[in-house]
């Protein structure tokens, strides 16, 4: 049935459930953007991120649950979607023997656009000496940011990016950055981008959304997020000697603290509140034990320690 | 040129399926130049005087050899021919038979064992053996291997009979050279339909294939793109591709070869393009659902092998059994191949194709229509 919501949401995600065989890759999640709002969905490989965004692009059909984009389901509206909506999938490769500008012209012939949108996007994309360049010929970064100026030929209300910069150097990450940061500054366009790097879902979203096995298990803005996982800090240690088992499993009963794998170092995570008392405890305890304080580093919580202390897994794996 | 014309989305899609056609060095070598050369090739060898050399193995009876054949000596002097010792290590004779209608025949005989003659036969060295007894010669072959039979033929009328075959085939033999009637005029015809046939099938189902394995296709049905369009697009580029590759063909026939079109050019332009439908409308539904290159590869295969082996493109089907010529008379490529055969060299014109290009035509239809329903964009 096809069905027209009227809310303030741009994109409006209800129960949504889909399987592929015995494996659920998206398991009931709810998901609402509303306008300018920029949303990293953050999750390991396997999450389920790049199904439920291409369920929200039309690709895939649930198998149960709701996607209204602007108040409309996709039967029947996808002429209309099409044309309000930019994506970029993971790992498109566009004809090899077409030049960036024959590229960048025949999709802007999709959407019935003006050669003068073709020279804004190669503008905005860095591509100017590029434009004669063949597809085969540009590098990933390249590549990567001319997929992002195709997702952006058609001025989109609503960008959804799979991984743009998974696999692209630093540099080339940075482009890509800069190119959103400033579609950012507009406020006019919605954004979900699914990422599994937290710098990029840091520097790039207002909202964060934390998935793991086709659920969300916690979002937020990244104040929130990290608020959430209580006032700390996490201070990596590294000592000249391994402590014996009976010092190991003293220092875990006093402190709040994990081991590295070789036991020769670890993460102490300390509160806000008091930081001095129980740094001064944890001083005390090595010096007693005559443990050898090598390095010693204090750091705020990240989004990667509060994945691993909710799943038990980082990000990247 | 007007530019609505060249911002439409299907003039655009052609225009980059044409570049990405043309920027491919391979697609002109092996969509044009091969078919040429294969062409060339095959004309040469099948309109030229063949010099022909045909063995034999010739043994002495069971578990025995014969020595300097002594027999067959006899016989070929005989008959008036030079039976000579061969230059190398191994001992062999050989004596010819030339005429300048039918070219030159050389025989080598080789003398050895039955155990020998046995796995030269096995490895397809020789197809026949002779055996001297007595004064005699008999004759050992498989029966059912045409080629075993026409050298037997050949050598029991120059070995039995008491004059040479020289002299009979010059009295009685008057080789066809008419345009229409050569080797060459059945190949042409042939050529362009297998050409069509293939060039749909790798050029638009590989096409497909290959752009959903990249993810191509799911980008580009993400757009307002129309998805009618896209597939006329690329049927509208193979077309042309074809048209080029045809005409070049028949203009190297034309040439080198002085083929001819007997036929009405327009039923010819009909069946051509019914040839293009049929094959195209089978390339869209062949590639309808895989994205799996290697998947692809065997699909394709598996439509395009029989065809060429059944369709009588290089040689007549009615070589094949009886019960199954009125089988083959069915598929696509039989049907375009006669065709433009038809055409080209029995003189035919719209009332003897118009059936071929509607039958095609419909086929055509029905497999676009199909794959369409079934088709797998994403």
């Amino acid at each position: 049935m096809n069905q027209i919501l009227d809310s303030d949401f741009v994109i409006d995600v209800q129960k949504v459930y889909k399987s592929f065989k015995s494996v659920k890759a998206v398991n009931g999640v709810d998901l609402q953007i509303t306008k300018g709002q920029f949303t990293a969905l953050l999750g390991p490989n396997g999450a389920g991120k790049t199904t439920l965004v291409e369920m929200i692009e039309g690709i895939q059909i649930p198998d149960s649950g709701s996607i209204f984009i602007k108040g409309k389901q996709w039967r029947g509206n996808e002429e209309e979607l099409h044309q309000i909506i930019g994506l970029s999938l993971q790992e498109t490769r566009f004809i090899d023997k077409l030049t960036v500008s024959e590229t960048l012209k025949l999709f802007s012939s999709f959407y019935k656009l003006p050669q003068s949108r073709m020279e804004e996007i190669i503008e905005l994309t860095g591509l100017e000496e590029k434009r004669k360049s063949y597809i085969v010929n540009l590098s990933g970064g390249q590549r990567q940011r001319l997929a992002l100026g195709i997702a952006l030929l058609n001025k989109p209300e609503i960008l959804l990016l799979d991984e743009p910069t998974t696999g692209l150097d630093p540099t080339a990450r940075s482009e890509v950055w800069n190119i959103l940061l400033k579609l950012r500054e507009r406020r006019q366009t919605s954004l979900i981008l699914t990422t599994h790097y937290m710098e990029e879902a840091e520097q790039l979203c207002d909202y964060i959304i934390l998935i793991d096995h086709g659920h969300i298990i916690r979002e937020g803005t990244l104040q929130q997020l990290l608020r959430e996982n209580g006032p700390t800090k996490n201070i990596e240690f590294t000592l000249g000697n391994v402590p014996s088992e009976a010092d190991l499993q003293l220092a875990e009963t006093q402190f709040n603290l994990k081991w590295e794998p070789g036991r020769s170092g670890g993460v102490l995570q300390i509160e806000n509140k008091n930081p001095e008392e129980h740094l001064a405890q944890f001083f005390d305890f090595l010096k007693q034990r005559k443990l050898n304080l090598q390095s010693f580093e204090c750091r705020k919580i990240t989004l990667n320690d509060l994945f691993l202390s909710l799943t038990g897994r980082q990000l990247h794996e | 040129m007007n530019n609505r014309i060249t911002s439409h989305q299907l003039f655009r899609l052609t225009s980059a399926y044409f570049l990405e056609l043309i920027r491919e060095p391979g697609v002109i070598f092996w969509g044009i130049v091969f078919p040429i050369l294969m062409a060339l090739g095959l004309g040469i060898a099948f309109t030229k005087k063949p010099d022909m050399t045909r063995t034999v193995a010739v043994i002495g009876g069971v578990e025995s050899q014969t020595q300097h054949l002594p027999v067959l000596h006899g016989i070929v002097n005989r008959n008036g021919f030079q039976l000579s010792r061969m230059d190398g290590p191994t001992e062999k004779y050989s004596f010819s038979i030339e005429n300048e209608k039918i070219g030159k025949t050389t025989y080598i005989l080789i003398p050895t064992t039955l155990e020998n003659a046995l796995q030269l036969l096995k490895r397809g060295n020789i197809n026949l053996i002779l055996e001297e007894v007595d004064e005699d010669i008999i004759y050992h072959f498989d029966p059912s291997n045409p080629e075993a039979q026409l050298v037997y033929l050949q050598l029991s009328k120059i070995l039995k009979s008491g004059f040479s075959i020289n002299e009979q085939v010059a009295e009685n033999i008057e080789p066809m050279t008419v345009t229409g009637t050569r080797y060459i005029d059945f190949l042409i015809p042939g050529l362009m339909a297998m050409g069509i046939m293939m060039s749909c099938m790798w050029g638009i189902s590989y096409g497909i294939i290959d752009k959903r394995t990249k993810k191509l296709l799911r980008r580009m049905i993400a757009t307002p793109m129309k998805k009618h369009h896209f597939l006329i697009a690329l049927i509208t580029v193979r077309l042309g591709m074809n048209f080029v590759e045809a005409a070049l063909l028949f203009i190297f026939a034309l040439l080198f070869f002085h083929i001819s079109i007997q036929g009405d050019v327009s039923a010819l332009t009909a069946v051509f393009i019914s040839g293009n439908i049929c094959f195209s409308g089978i390339a869209i539904f062949t590639s309808s659902r895989t994205a799996n290159t290697e998947v692809g590869n065997g699909l394709i295969n598996a439509v395009v092998l029989p065809m060429v082996v059944l369709s009588g493109i290089f040689f007549s089907y009615h070589n094949f059994p009886n019960w199954s010529i009125p089988v083959i008379q069915k598929l696509p490529l039989t049907m375009l191949a006669d065709g433009m055969r038809s055409i080209f060299i029995e003189g035919a014109g719209w009332p003897e194709t118009v059936f071929i290009s509607t039958t095609m035509s419909l086929i055509g239809v029905v497999f676009f229509s199909t794959g369409l329903k079934i088709f797998r964009w994403y």
